[in-house]
């Protein structure tokens, strides 16, 4: 009995060898095929150029900049004014409200809140001036909510001002927010953001001059700053000079700096 | 499955990078017990090896492009195993939880005899279950961390935005434990088994199974 079976084996041994071989072969051929695809896949994205400076955006690899912004109109459609910001206790905020940043508001530069307005430029380059009492006159409304760093740090803290949408209704420029952004600009000129409308006129979004209960420092922005709860930290403009309303991109501080342009929460 | 397997390890490694390139801008986590810090991730010089710092927002637009591919690879995975019933072989049975303890005393060689098993052990079940739920867990807490307003229900579910990107980080060093052990099993098992791994099927089954059945004929 057992010899035949032997026999039988060694005859067939090499074609299942073979057949073993050859499966292995073509399994690690295309393993290897498709692992140094992948490798160069990586290497021409990672080596991939980054966006021309001077535009709207600038700093980061052009394909990661067209994934940004596909994945921003992606999350743009869960956006919805009825997702509110988590607020808290007054009792909660932090007594030393953090500062991250001076850019646009240096110490160094003078300047006088005294003589300070908000300017709004409408259609056709006319300037709306408003003054901070103006301001102040408007329904007062308050948030105690974590502030998000882009870095990863969060604070609660404390605002109070008028919504944006107050506002714009007050001042009867809703025509406006038929439109697609907000640009709003530090009186320097040296720091900017640019906001989508649905953001700008989230029922959160404040134009603040207090923080715990006190008129904010020049540090915080005198006198008036931007508290955009659905944006990362960096979209909140200290010492707000002028506002612009349009259906292009403003230009933005930090997405020229290879950074998101929507900075969504 | 295999596919989503070697998908996943560059893919993961990705997140994993970029995840660091993040996580440097504001490295808060240590461990910290009775006032005393025991370490903090990371050191300066496992920074400056890897070329870490200053790179956040290369770190973010690379994290939010792959974490697409991660999530379409695990639902793919996930998919898979439950159209094919691969699950079945996967998922731990009420076993599982007594025997993984037997696997793990054969495996560091406390105990002579494993338990049966059939494609997995019970070890590997668990491990390689918990590794698929640990992969969900990063999805979520990653959305809650990346849209906190618009996923306030998965912040929520995490224990809010500081717990959520601690569970994150945890989960992220899960993975690099994972992968240790993994590769340390892997070099054990043998080239058979690796290679089954990249071709889809084992030597012993194919080579023995139709001689086997000549026998019977006979």
């Amino acid at each position: 009995m057992s010899t035949p079976v032997k026999n039988k084996k060694v005859k067939k041994a090499p074609t299942v060898e073979q057949k073993i071989n050859r499966r292995n072969f073509v399994s690690f051929a295309t393993f290897t095929i498709l692992a140094g695809g992948a490798y160069e896949g990586w290497r021409w994205l990672y080596k991939s150029p980054e966006e021309a400076s001077g535009g709207i955006t600038a700093g980061a690899r052009k394909p990661l900049r067209r994934a940004l912004n596909k994945t921003e109109l992606f999350f743009r459609r869960v956006f919805s004014d009825n997702h509110l910001v988590k607020t808290y206790p007054k009792s909660m905020a932090a007594r030393n409200t953090r500062v991250n940043s001076d850019i646009g508001i240096e110490a160094s530069k003078k300047f006088d809140p005294a003589t300070w307005t908000l300017k709004v430029v409408k259609k056709g380059g006319e300037v709306l001036n408003v003054t901070i009492q103006e301001i102040m006159a408007l329904p007062k409304t308050e948030i105690v909510y974590d502030f998000k760093c882009v870095e990863g740090w969060d604070q609660i803290q404390h605002w109070a001002g008028v919504t944006f949408i107050d506002f714009i209704k007050h001042f009867g420029l809703d025509e406006y927010t038929k439109m697609e952004y907000v640009g709003m600009e530090t009186p320097d000129k040296q720091y900017y953001v640019g906001l989508d409308m649905p953001s700008a006129i989230h029922p959160q979004t404040l134009l603040a001059y207090e923080v715990n209960d006190k008129p904010i420092p020049l540090a915080h922005g005198a006198p008036l700053r931007l508290i955009i709860p659905v944006k990362y930290g960096i979209k909140n403009l200290k010492r707000i000079g002028t506002i612009t309303f349009s259906n292009t991109r403003p230009r933005d501080y930090w997405a020229e700096a290879g950074y998101d342009y929507y900075s969504g929460l | 499955m295999r596919w989503c397997h070697w998908v996943n390890f560059p893919i993961l490694t990705i997140m994993i990078w970029s995840g660091m390139l993040i996580y440097w801008a504001n490295d808060e986590y240590t461990f910290t017990l009775f006032g005393h810090t025991f370490f903090r991730f990371f050191p300066d010089w496992f920074y400056n090896t890897l070329k870490v710092p200053h790179r956040l927002a290369e770190g973010m637009a690379f994290h939010f492009l792959f974490m697409w591919f991660f999530t379409l690879n695990g639902v793919l995975y996930i998919l898979y195993t439950i159209i094919s019933g691969e699950w079945r072989e996967l998922v731990p049975q009420k076993k599982s939880f007594k025997e993984a303890w037997l696997v793990l005393l054969h495996d560091l060689h406390i105990r002579k005899m494993a338990p049966p098993q059939k494609k997995y052990n019970a070890a590997q079940r668990i491990a390689y279950t918990a590794i698929i739920v640990m992969g969900l867990g990063s999805v979520i807490t990653g959305l809650a961390i990346y849209k906190p307003v618009q996923f306030y229900y998965f912040t929520w579910i995490c224990g809010g935005y500081h717990s959520a990107r601690i569970i994150h980080f945890i989960l992220t060093l899960g993975y690099v434990f994972f992968f240790v052990i993994h590769i340390v099993q892997v070099l054990l098992a043998g080239w058979n088994n690796f290679r089954s791994v990249i071709s889809g099927f084992e030597v012993i089954d194919t080579a023995r199974k139709p001689a086997v059945q000549r026998i019977k004929k006979q």
